[in-house]
């Protein structure tokens, strides 16, 4: 079993042919390929058919050193825990690289954000408009190395976004946004409707864009975890360890084993948290207000546990290359345990009254659906993906922390709709208390932090976690001085954002909140 | 129903005190850390290890001057960590709200050696008043101060300039039964046309900054904005760069200035409590 687990990508890659014969680097998490941008629709192709997912696409300017940008694909495979990286050079006269959108809608914003970042053209894309950039903006591409991280804008003029006119007799568009009505990030989304139900929707992100990838650029690396701390406010923990991670396989360095589990806990306490909250959330949205009123006060339980076993409610400040900077002693580890006991009883106690209201049930139940097909075509995961029939988690994929001591059975249904999406998140919950109790009963007082070395310059990496939300990636190029020349970061929403979209599709207004939420997605991880 | 009722009465009492009891904080917690500034000797290690340079020196010839921003602190206690003297101590404080952004500045000056140590503390201008402690007067005040100029109820619209998230996070959290931010007349509603108070966080990115001026200008006279977090304030560990303005008064003017990353809920009551005294300073009309 577990030797198919590390040569099964090699099989498919030795089947392929020549193709792939450019081997760049092989490592024990990733392996890496050259291929020519004009054969990277074809190799896709294939990969696609031998049974790989597409799990991002992202660029690099490397114009200065050797006369090229990059595209890099991200494949998996589920009988393989490495990433499959396919490398294309693109010279500058170029500038443009063939679009798999089409073939794989999963690619869409992603293609796009490289036109904006970098200004090289997707040929063929079906919709090459901005995604990234409003359309206020000028003609600027930050993520080129020549693009200074301080540039002065000039004053914004025009339309920040141009939406597509709904036509039609009866049919009105409702704008929303970006600022919202409750204390939620801010984006903005146009209906269409007629009567009451959503004939289509569209969304314009990014406007939190803080132009994070181009900080990034501009940190040396301890002082680079705590902007990844801030990619995403509620998944601090979660990103920070993706980073930390890639850095970790640059540096060739192991982390203590007592630092693993201590990173399995507390990225499980993080996924406790935000479930629990969005549990709440998600029937208060349909009128269960009580219910919210034990979730959220459950959710306090929760970040108590963290500022306990941490300092920090949204642990932050913890996790560091080579393993976590603060340990704690058995006093704060027994208060953290005996916690817990309670906090499951009351959850179940929650978990109870929402299965005994039949009118939650009946609102929660094939609202929002989003089929199994359109979930795989639109690369949906994490949460919303395994509510739709999409059995992806990372911590069973490509283990890190100490998930590979637990055995991992990610809850999957196939009916997509908002109920089991809530479902997704109960199940997890349970198994996410099981999973700390487990580390911490094994957890030893040996060392938690192992000593970083200097980086290496010129050497890439992924990082990679199953964060509540779902897959987080990190790919970074170290530069010279322990500094990073590029960091990809993708968060699981860059991915589901469409998803929305379908999923409200023939739904009535009012129930868009509760869709909304039952995705909970980020808009700072999005946006950057 | 009854199971509802039922599992109403067991869980009792749940709601926080504060401000007029202590609140309960963990052992742990990290708040705002504490300079020894007469006996510092050597700042350069915990000033290199400030991923927000809140903490900063710079030598001009044979003088340092060392300045700590709590403004753009975010309690992650690297400086601590780094520093080599013992002069940075973590503490548990919290209550950090000013009024005036340089009330979170602390600059000190010293003569250096030729090896960097530094030999004696020349000066010290320390911007951060003491801690407002009085917190029952300052709640009568808030009350008075609220029936006054509000008829009993203050509302604030909560503006998302480009934050993280992280103080959503926090904000959310003080209308659970724990904080009951309505216990004190306090409530957040949907639009900017029925608030009081708007509470800002984020770096403002350039995205944002139309629709935060739109909303601010949407609020009716008499208002007050309070900027949350190290991004609200001064860009946090974003900064100033193309596509962030630096902090919330870069774009609207600002009363009350809450640092933290994210600040905890008892922190964001204390500034609210404190932006409020200013209304009644202010002397506002009902």
């Amino acid at each position: 079993m577990m030797d198919n687990r590390t040569t099964r990508l090699d099989e498919i890659l030795m089947a392929g042919g020549p193709a792939f014969t450019l081997r760049l680097k092989s490592s024990a998490g990733e392996i890496y390929a050259d291929v020519p941008a004009a054969s990277a629709p074809a190799a896709s192709a294939y990969l696609r058919s031998a049974g790989c997912r597409h799990a991002a696409v992202f660029a690099e300017d490397r114009v200065a050193e050797d006369l090229h940008y990059y595209i890099y694909y991200v494949f998996e495979h589920p009988d393989d825990t490495r990433y499959l990286v396919l490398r294309c050079g693109v010279e500058p006269g170029q500038a443009s690289f063939p679009s798999l959108a089409a073939e794989v809608p999963a690619l869409n914003w992603q293609e796009r954000e490289i036109q904006d970042w970098f200004g090289l053209e997707a040929l063929g894309h079906p919709n090459p408009r901005r995604v990234a950039l409003h359309d206020n903006w000028p003609d600027v591409h930050p993520l080129r190395k020549d693009f200074p991280i301080d540039t002065v804008l000039p004053p914004f003029e025009g339309e920040q976004h141009v939406y597509r006119p709904t036509l039609g007799e009866g049919v009105f568009q409702i704008p929303v946004g970006p600022v919202h009505a409750g204390i939620i990030e801010p984006g903005h989304f146009s209906f269409a409707v007629a009567g009451e139900p959503i004939l289509y929707l569209q969304l314009r992100m990014f406007y939190v864009h803080k132009g994070i990838e181009k900080r990034f650029e501009h940190l040396p690396v301890p002082r680079a975890v705590f902007l990844a701390e801030s990619v995403s406010g509620d998944s601090s923990f979660s990103h920070g360890t993706a980073f930390c991670q890639a850095v970790e396989s640059i540096g060739c360095v192991e982390v203590p084993e007592p630092a693993r589990r201590m990173r399995t806990i507390l990225l499980e306490l993080e996924r406790i948290y935000n479930h629990v909250a969005d549990i709440g959330a998600i029937v208060n949205d349909v009128g269960f207000v009580i219910a919210n009123a034990h979730a959220s006060r459950l959710r306090e339980e929760i970040l108590r546990i963290n500022e306990e076993l941490t300092g920090s409610r949204l642990l932050r400040g913890v996790v560091c290359p080579g393993g976590v900077r603060r340990s704690w002693d058995r006093g704060q580890a027994g208060r953290v345990l005996a916690a817990l006991d309670p906090f499951e009883r009351e959850f179940n106690d929650l978990t109870d009254m929402i299965q005994a209201s039949d009118s939650t049930r009946d609102r929660l139940e094939r609202t929002g659906t989003l089929h199994a097909e359109q979930a795989r075509d639109l690369g949906i995961i994490g949460v919303a993906g395994r509510a739709s029939g999409q059995d992806h988690d990372v911590r069973r994929d490509h283990p890190y922390a100490a998930y590979d001591a637990v055995e991992i059975q990610p809850p999957v249904y196939q009916e997509g709709d908002v109920l089991r999406r809530m479902q997704v998140r109960i199940d997890e919950v349970r198994r996410s208390l099981q999973f700390i109790r487990l580390a911490e009963s094994g957890l030893s007082s040996g060392p938690h932090r192992a000593s970083m070395p200097q980086l290496p310059a010129g050497e890439f990496a992924i990082g990679s976690v199953e964060g509540w939300r779902g897959e987080i990636l990190y790919w970074i190029r170290t530069a010279a001085n322990n500094r990073i020349a590029r960091c990809k970061v993708k968060d699981p929403s860059v991915n589901n954002w469409p998803a929305l979209v379908e999923a409200v599709q023939g739904n009535i207004v009012p129930d868009f909140p509760v869709i909304n939420k039952s995705f909970s997605l980020s808009y700072s991880g999005t946006d950057r | 129903m009854f199971k509802i009722l039922k599992k109403t009465f067991d869980t009792g009492l749940v709601t926080t005190g504060y401000p007029d009891a202590p609140p309960r904080l963990s052992e742990n917690f990290r708040g705002a850390p504490r300079f020894d500034f007469d006996n510092w000797r050597d700042a350069r290690p915990a000033a290199e290890a400030c991923p927000t340079q809140a903490l900063s020196i710079r030598d001009r010839g044979a003088v340092r001057e060392v300045t700590m921003d709590y403004g753009l602190c975010i309690f992650c206690g690297e400086c601590c960590a780094a520093d080599r003297t013992g002069a940075v101590l973590m503490t548990r404080e919290f209550e950090l709200a000013v009024r005036d952004k340089a009330d979170l500045v602390i600059t000190a000056q010293y003569d250096i050696g030729a090896d960097g140590v530094q030999q004696h503390l020349k000066q010290i201008h320390c911007g951060l008043q003491p801690v407002e402690r009085d917190t029952a007067a300052l709640e009568k005040h808030v009350h008075q101060a609220i029936h006054q100029t509000l008829g009993r109820s203050l509302a604030i619209r909560e503006v998302d300039a480009g934050s993280c998230n992280g103080c959503e996070v926090e904000i959310t959290a003080l209308n659970n039964p724990v904080y009951d931010l309505e216990r004190l007349g306090i409530h957040f509603v949907a639009s900017p046309r029925h608030a009081d108070m708007l509470l800002v966080t984020g770096p403002v990115t350039r995205n944002m900054e139309l629709a935060l001026i739109k909303t601010y200008r949407a609020c009716p006279e008499p208002k007050v904005v309070v900027a949350v977090g190290a991004c609200g304030i001064g860009g946090g560990i974003f900064g100033r760069n193309y596509a962030t303005l630096g902090g919330a008064d870069q774009a609207v003017p600002v009363d009350v200035f809450i640092p933290g990353c994210p600040p905890r809920p008892h922190a964001l009551l204390h500034g609210i409590l404190l932006a409020l005294g200013r209304m009644g300073e202010k002397g506002l009309p009902l």
